[in-house]
């Protein structure tokens, strides 16, 4: 089946860092993809490169039959539309209240009035009541701020979302709420989803396929069920939380 | 040998840094060039504009308002000391309403400008650059530079020509609350001296040059917050180079300006 996302080859550095040295990744639809890896591995890098936020240095990316890294002008605009993107820090605009940043995709087609119901209808969703709808982002606490920019992902139904970390900085049972939610996303409106996390928790809830990055590739991909059973040394240091290995702590 | 390699390092220096004063001027345009198309193409965020408008006119309006008040009145002062040396005491009314409307009005309401909404959009969209707010801005359809950098620049434009313009006229009050209270000119003739010799061309050419002040105060702050570094250094550094580089700006365009004006 042709997958719903696909990277070829990609590379990417930053100065004379090269953090990407030919990924190659392929997610089919209404699948949920998580990818592991240590911090400044190039996760983030590596879907900002599928949202064309950064341009590859070599490489294809796919989506659909439209090329991601390249596309401009209407094909951009068809390709932005598709997706919903919780980003690892939350990035939600501080000078809009939380209604407004949760409906702003839709609020250049409904009136203020339709798009605040819906804001609220997503606030509800992730658990927040409509008390929260007209506070700004910064008079909620962390856990609150990371489920009004789940909401503000999801808010227009999108084929296909990326979650960038999304339990990192929470407590385990806030954690958990959002792994449930995530999934409850997945399975209820059919969207492809690519996830990334180092919390294994995570990993084991809302993944059906893990891939690992490290040195800048994948490493290891496979379904979830197969993480203990694969035998892949990568896999194993890093499910266990092991500082030796073949993953180099850096001290 | 030493003296050779340390002058070779001296030249090697100096060219890296025309390259990249060259590679700076070469951005700024074309990030220029691309917020105009923006200015003029749809959609509009007419609520953007006037946001703008209001914390770059209505919020600047006690700052430059003082300011002008005290230039006029120092104004009326000096030049009533220089006239009297020609027992010309008699033009301070008009060489005030001259002095503010052509030249300290827009320039000193500019720079005070400058140094209020430049650093104040650099820092704001340095911290959404480094927030990822700008990176989900566009994950949200919406292009950054029509949202944020467009209604900036117009709202810049549109508005410092009308904060000068009444920067002028508390400025030409602070000549005259000096000019009667302290150098004892009749009220009525200094009014009169002031309007009599006052061109409507001063005035032009005075919101002229405010409406390019406005034009590059805006664009200093939202280049370089829009392309801030990582991190808070990097929007501190921002603030700065935008405060610095828009002043330094300002007074370069104002004296072409006023060559232009001069000539014509
Ligand atoms: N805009 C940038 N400029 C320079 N280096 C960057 C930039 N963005 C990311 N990097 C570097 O690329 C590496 C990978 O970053 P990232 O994808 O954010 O890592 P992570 O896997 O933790 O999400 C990091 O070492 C980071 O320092
Ligand atoms: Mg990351």
């Amino acid at each position: 089946m042709k997958p719903k996302i696909e990277l070829r080859d990609v590379h990417k550095s930053f100065g004379p860092k090269h953090v990407l040295r030919g990924v190659d990744l392929s997610v089919q639809k209404s699948e949920s993809m998580v990818i592991i890896g240590g911090s400044g591995t190039g996760k983030s890098i590596t879907i900002k490169s599928v949202l064309g936020l950064i341009k590859p240095d070599k490489g294809e990316v796919w989506v659909d039959d439209i090329r991601a890294d390249k596309a401009r002008g209407k094909q951009r605009d068809i390709l932005l539309n598709k997706f919903g993107m919780l980003f690892q820090g939350g990035a939600l605009f501080d000078s809009l209240k939380v209604w407004e940043n949760v409906a702003f995709r839709m609020r250049r087609r409904m009136s203020a009035g339709d798009a605040r119901d819906v804001a609220i209808e997503k606030l509800r969703r992730v658990g927040l009541g409509p008390e929260n709808a007209d506070l700004f982002p910064a008079e909620l606490s962390g856990g609150m701020q990371k489920r009004v920019g789940l909401a503000r992902a999801i808010a227009d139904d999108p084929e296909i979302i990326f979650f960038d970390e999304p339990t990192t900085g929470l407590d385990p049972i806030m954690s958990d709420v959002i792994n449930d939610l995530i999934r409850e996303v997945v399975v209820e409106m059919g969207a492809t989803a690519l996830t990334i996390t180092h919390d294994m928790t995570s990993v084991r809830k809302i993944a059906d396929k893990v891939a690992m990055l490290h040195n800048g590739v994948i490493q290891w991909t496979g379904p979830v069920d197969d993480l203990d059973t694969c035998g892949d040394p990568y896999i194993d240091q890093f499910i266990h939380g092991r500082a030796e290995g073949p993953i180099e702590a850096l001290r | 040998m030493a003296v050779l390699s340390a002058l070779h390092g001296f030249v090697a220096g100096i060219g890296a840094s025309v390259l990249s004063l060259f590679r700076a001027t070469g951005a700024l345009v074309l990030f220029a060039a691309q917020a105009i198309l923006h200015i003029f193409t749809p959609p509009y965020y007419g609520r953007e504009i006037l946001r703008q408008m209001l914390r770059i006119g209505y919020f600047s309006l006690p700052v430059v308002g003082l300011t002008a008040l005290f230039t006029g009145a120092v104004l009326a002062l000096q030049i009533y000391i220089g006239g009297s040396r020609f027992n010309a005491e008699g033009v301070v009314a008009s060489i005030v309403a001259i002095g503010i409307v052509r030249e300290l009005g827009p320039v000193l309401g500019g720079l005070m400008v400058a140094g209020r909404v430049s650093a104040s959009i650099a820092a704001e969209l340095g911290t959404m650059r480094v927030t990822e707010q700008i990176d989900a801005l566009t994950t949200l359809s919406t292009n950054p530079f029509k949202y944020l950098v467009a209604p900036r620049i117009l709202a810049g434009v549109l508005t410092m020509p009308i904060l000068v313009a009444v920067a002028d006229t508390i400025g030409i009050m602070g000549g005259f609350l000096v000019g009667v209270n302290r150098l004892n000119f009749n009220a009525s003739t200094y009014i009169a001296n002031t309007v009599d010799f006052l061109q409507a061309g001063d005035i032009i050419s005075g919101l002229i040059k405010a409406s390019v002040f406005g034009f590059i105060i805006t664009l200093l702050g939202c280049y370089h917050g829009y392309n801030s570094g990582r991190g808070a250094q990097g929007v501190g550094t921002a603030t700065t180079n935008a405060v610095v580089s828009a002043s330094v700006l300002i007074l370069a365009a104002n004296y072409i300006l006023t060559e232009v004006f001069f000539s014509t």
